[in-house]
């Protein structure tokens, strides 16, 4: 019961931010010099006067601020996230399209983050001096100080260009002709780059968290108790150690989880990955404050779940957290 | 009167000589799926309620237009089998193709002529493509006769391209005219009379077309499949053309790709074909602040700014030389001009004229903007050139292109790098930066702010003007005086390239570019 109610409190918290934030965001935008009619005049090559007003009157755009801010919050308030300015089309429909693409990468890489991270922090704490712990420290500091987009387009260089396995772009290839497991061994195939790319950043991170974990638990007192019982090394790190090790890894991830989210935008960007990440950069290029906003909102809403899933994980792992409320 | 007819059905018949020896020597094979490339999302695939080359590419593909033109800017027939401008130029008449039906079945009417004339006047950004165009009469099926209030020899080109594409009246005519705009069936379902049919446009991804079976052409298209990739990317883009996943782009003006692409074996780069698009590179002038007031100063500038090295280091060779406001591909291009190369002298002898003697190494202040971060380098450049003569220029960033745009329609700004299209005729796309009923009208307007009553008178006369050689050489007075004002200093044309495997036959190599019917592209063994 403490559980639910804890739950409803967040989830109530997390609407009142969501509300405060939208609202934010649609008065900077309102801020910004220009508007979309000049991104829209863009991509026709020029335009009169005459259509640039008829563009703004078209949107409410000519409405003074309150209005404007009005009309937005009301249609917020019926779940109406609005209709998209630049794409033409309403903006629940734009997001949901390309939602299963985001939710496809981000849960991958974080997923291939946290076991490869936990596996190599823990090679790299059972041998904390050893070439492969070294290797290990060279690779997390890699993967976390160079940027995303260079990464992913120095994996697209070697292995789509040098050695080409992997397709560059996109998330299908249209002309390839099949059944259900020829389409996902495609979208497979296509994922790899991305999700490493979104990966390595966090990788290093949990692979620096676990390993230091790791070496502290392996120097605790019941672990020398578990060896001194004469269980197998095997046995004591991975069934005793490596448990209570972990836990602190998962709230990490979970921490991250909003991190992770973010970090696709440019991942996305670089492998025209067609998910809410590229839709979020193309329309604050574009200006289009209803998509940006909706993004906004379907973001937070992803990583409210990601961190509730984080929870349960926790509970899962850790039985002393079961009995309590938060 | 039949003079036009006739010479159009002579060019025809020479052409199609042409194209029947072409295509022994290297026979066109039907089938096959070309993959080529969108450097960004489409808001809409309906050319007939906004422009841009974006839309162009798919939009030639699925409606056909009354007209095209060849690669020497020749009108040719397509939806209209002959044409026919009356010797007053009041009256433009089209004779349809008899056979020409919609994807849906429907045959193509000049009642569709005539809808989508309207649909274009009420909705399409280009307002003085059919302002002219007072009504349109159907005296039958397949006559469609223009009433113009004017002679209007820009007509020809906007009806050409994606700046005309034909709508079925029964399909988008199922409410108002100024609705067709946000149409549902502009992004789905789309039903023209071109070449390829719509299958699927999935935002983001992107949209993939199938050859059209009853085409009015007989055995075209050639390629039975095309797929737009859309891939914004522009690394992402250089890696797909170089392993082979794309077959053909368009509109790459990036230098470092068109210079890497054009070393990859198998691979043809060429700038052919953008001469209707005409795309231009500029430094902006806004000739009613300030020293710039003073012509004597915009042409000290213009001496000490080097067009050299702004086409040879900064565009790495890839982008040539213009002059004027109209693209050195147009046959109204004038390149006898007034040029400034390279002289500090001069230039510096012009600002002590013009009263802004040097004091410790500098005369005044001036700022230069940009619009987006490829062309930073050139106002950069434009900063240091301007240095050696005495101008301290500010840089100014704008955080995007929106902000960029209001500092231009509303004249806030000294200098600034800018890029403009022609868009087929002159009338369209060039008169808009130098007439003075058009200045500080939002951006791409006259944001130069400048006014010459000569040149507007000029071009008034341009516009009206049916004889061809007369025109061109009102268009020669007027670039001509604007290269001795300098509302604008021209400097390169914006180096617009196609991208194709030695797979492709025939790749649209008009005016047009890419957005242009692609009915005789195909993909070889």
């Amino acid at each position: 019961m403490r559980v639910l109610q804890s739950l409803l409190i967040r989830i109530f918290y997390a609407v009142v931010l969501l509300t405060a934030v939208l609202i934010l965001n649609f008065s900077l935008m309102y801020l910004a010099p220009g508007d979309v009619a000049d991104t829209i005049s863009q991509s026709m090559g020029g335009a009169d006067k005459e259509v640039l007003d008829q563009i703004r009157a078209d949107y409410g755009l000519d409405q003074p601020f309150p209005v404007q801010l009005g009309r937005y919050v009301g249609r917020i308030l019926h779940f109406d996230l609005g209709y998209s300015f630049f794409y033409n089309d309403p903006v629940t429909k734009l997001i949901l399209e390309r939602l299963p693409a985001t939710l496809l990468l981000v849960f991958t890489a974080q997923i291939l983050a946290l076991v490869v991270g936990v596996v190599l922090g823990v090679i790299s704490a059972r041998q904390p001096n050893g070439i492969a712990s070294h290797f290990v420290t060279m690779l997390a500091l890699f993967g976390y100080s160079a940027p995303v987009f260079w990464t992913g387009i120095l994996l697209l260089i070697v292995f789509s260009l040098k050695i080409p396995w992997f397709p560059v772009a996109g998330m299908q290839d249209v002309t390839i002709e099949g059944g259900f497991v020829v389409h996902a061994l495609d979208v497979l195939r296509h994922l790899v780059l991305p999700a490493i790319t979104l990966a390595s950043i966090f990788l290093a991170l949990y692979s620096r968290l676990a390993r230091a974990t790791m070496l502290e638990t392996l120097g605790s007192d019941y672990v020398r108790t578990a060896k001194a019982k004469g269980l197998a090394e095997r046995h004591v790190v991975y069934k005793h150690a490596l448990k209570n090790a972990l836990s602190p890894v998962v709230t990490l991830a979970g921490l991250q989880f909003s991190a992770v989210v973010s970090g696709a935008v440019l991942v996305e960007a670089v492998f025209s990955w067609p998910g809410l990440g590229t839709l979020a950069f193309q329309s604050i290029i574009a200006r289009d404050t209803p998509t940006i906003l909706g993004i906004l909102f379907f973001s937070a809403l992803v990583v409210i779940v990601g961190n509730l899933l984080t929870d349960l994980v926790l509970r899962m792992i850790d039985p002393r957290l079961r009995g309590r409320g938060a | 009167m039949m003079k036009h007819l006739v010479k159009g059905m002579i060019v025809s018949t020479v052409l199609a000589t042409i194209a029947a020896g072409h295509a022994l020597a290297d026979d066109p094979v039907r089938g096959g799926t070309l993959i080529t490339v969108l450097g960004s999302n489409p808001r809409t695939l309906n050319g007939a309620v906004q422009s841009g080359i974006v839309t162009g590419y798919p939009t030639a593909q699925l409606f056909a237009s009354p007209l095209r033109y060849d690669e020497d800017w020749t009108p040719q027939p397509y939806l209209a089998e002959s044409w026919d401008v009356s010797d007053d130029g009041l009256t433009v008449t089209l004779n349809l193709v008899k056979n020409a039906v919609f994807h849906d079945g429907q045959p193509v009417t000049s009642a569709d002529i005539a809808f989508s004339v309207e649909v274009i006047k009420a909705n399409h950004p280009f307002k003085t493509m059919f302002a002219p165009v007072e009504t349109v009469e159907t005296p039958d099926e397949h006559t469609a006769v223009l009433k113009l209030s004017r002679p209007h020899p820009a007509l020809m080109l906007a009806m050409s391209g994606q700046l005309m594409s034909i709508l079925p009246r029964h399909i988008y005519g199922d409410g108002p005219i100024e609705a067709v705009k946000t149409h549902p069936r502009n992004n789905e379902n789309v039903v023209g009379s071109g070449p390829f049919k719509l299958v699927e446009f999935k935002n983001g991804e992107h949209v993939i077309l199938e050859r059209f079976d009853d085409f009015f052409i007989e055995g075209r298209p050639y390629l039975d499949k095309i797929v737009m990739r859309i891939i914004p990317d522009i690394a992402a883009r250089t890696i797909a053309y170089e392993n082979g996943e794309l077959h053909m782009g368009a509109f790459e003006s990036n230098p470092q790709m068109v210079n890497r692409l054009k070393k990859v074996d198998g691979l043809e780069v060429t700038p052919e074909g953008y001469g209707a698009i005409g795309p231009l590179d500029w430094l902006a002038m806004n000739t009613q602040r300030g020293p710039l007031k003073d012509v004597r100063v915009r042409k000290a500038i213009a001496y000490a700014v080097d067009k050299n090295f702004i086409q040879k280091a900064l565009m790495q060779g890839t982008a040539a030389d213009s002059r004027t406001g109209i693209h050195p591909d147009s046959p109204f291009y004038f390149r006898e001009v007034e040029i400034y190369d390279v002289d500090l002298e001069k230039a510096n002898s012009l600002l002590d004229e013009a009263g802004f003697p040097m004091q410790d190494g500098k005369r005044f202040d001036l700022t230069i903007d940009f619009g987006w971060p490829g062309v930073k380098p050139q106002v950069e450049y434009v900063r240091a050139a301007l240095k050696k003569i005495g101008i301290a220029v500010e840089v100014r960033a704008s955080a995007d292109f929106p902000t960029w745009a209001k500092r231009m329609g509303e004249m806030d700004f000294d200098m600034s790098w800018d890029t403009v299209f022609n868009w087929g005729d002159p009338v369209i796309g060039v008169h808009r930066t130098y007439v003075s009923d058009n200045v500080g009208k939002g951006v791409w307007s006259n944001t130069q702010g400048y006014a010459n009553s000569r040149v507007d008178e000029i071009l008034a006369l341009a516009a009206v003007e049916s004889d061809a050689e007369k025109r061109k050489a009102l268009y020669q007075e007027f670039q001509t005086i604007i290269a001795d004002e300098l509302p604008v200093y021209h400097t390169n044309t914006l180096p617009y390239h196609t991208i194709y495997s030695g797979k492709v036959g025939n790749p649209p190599l008009g005016i047009w570019g890419t957005s242009t019917p692609i009915d005789m592209t195909y993909l070889k063994d």
